[in-house]
């Protein structure tokens, strides 16, 4: 299932922030439905922009070894509404990364005007019921690369993003899996 | 200079309100973060977060969570926390009131203990305050 709420970074920076955009379409299923007559940017799926963009800022940090989910919205704030036609420009901050979740301040700008503001928990799922990863690692690779992380990122000496080798492992043994 | 006891608690209080969604009235120095307050487990990360920004200071999480210590077998048997165990505990947790735990100390009701007033007596050490 395709649920993307960013469309790609624009700048992102290991263990500091991260700037996505998300352009809005009436073409995007969840829009034209909200509402028909006056279509809108569901204030949910900003949130939802953020966290994506949040949580691969995390994952990232953690050379994506850890399962990332979006545990607690503390704090919401939307200014002013989101239309089709409009982007959205998310920041997000990493402001504090422990051993057992991490918490990211988001804010969702149109061109020069706030837009909505967030605070967001990040917990590290440790069930080991649990599948080891939450997405399949070259499915992820795959995705960061559409979301051109590689292509803008850099680590904290400024230098490009270095790719975990499981994701690249991962990534070969897809390529090379016959075609069924 | 540090600050008072009075400036700890409203801190506190304000950490609680903001993270938990309680009202003002319902944070009491006696109040239990996790019965009487609803913390979850996330919360705690979200409370920690606003007191280390409110006082400027670090909180390693075993300092208020000292969890090593339930899981090991050496303090735990048959599901409570042994002599040895609460001893160690509270020489880890000195701020902390662990009189009602230790009549009855099951790990399960570990997460229940710290009262608003143990997070008051947490932080006082922390930044030094003596009035």
């Amino acid at each position: 299932m395709r649920w993307f709420w960013i469309d790609r970074f624009l700048a992102f920076h290991r263990g500091s922030h991260a700037v996505a955009v998300k352009t809005i379409s009436l073409s995007d299923h969840e829009i034209a439905d909200h509402f028909p007559a006056y279509p809108l940017m569901p204030s949910s799926l900003i949130v939802e922009g953020l966290a994506q963009a949040g949580g691969l800022l995390v994952s990232d940090c953690r050379g994506f070894r850890d399962r990332v989910v979006l545990a607690k919205v503390s704090r919401a704030v939307f200014h002013r509404v989101a239309r089709p036609g409009e982007t959205l420009t998310y920041t997000v901050h990493l402001e504090s990364l422990q051993p057992d979740g991490a918490m990211v301040r988001g804010e969702s700008r149109l061109g020069e005007h706030l837009q909505a503001e967030a605070e967001l928990y990040f917990g590290f799922l440790e069930d080991r019921a649990l599948p080891r990863d939450l997405f399949e690692p070259a499915d992820l690779l795959r995705m960061l690369r559409v979301f051109a992380m590689y292509d803008v990122g850099q680590d904290e000496q400024g230098r490009p993003l270095d790719i975990p080798p499981r994701l690249l492992a991962a990534e070969r043994s897809q390529n090379q899996m016959p075609a069924v | 200079m540090p600050p008072t006891k009075d400036e700890i608690y409203a801190k506190i209080r304000t950490a609680l309100v903001d993270a938990l969604g309680v009202d003002e009235d319902e944070v009491t120095p006696d109040s239990t973060l996790v019965g009487d307050l609803g913390a979850e487990s996330i919360d705690f990360l979200d409370i920690v977060f606003r007191l280390e920004k409110a006082f400027q200071i670090e909180i390693p999480r075993a300092e208020l969570f000292p969890e090593d210590i339930l899981t090991n077998a050496q303090f735990v048997q048959d599901g409570k926390v042994t002599a040895t165990g609460v001893a160690e505990l509270k020489k880890r947790m000195p701020f902390a009131d662990l009189s009602n735990f230790e009549a009855n100390p099951l790990v399960q009701e570990f997460g229940n203990l710290l009262t608003v007033n143990d997070m008051c007596r947490y932080v006082a050490s922390k930044v030094g305050s003596t009035s």
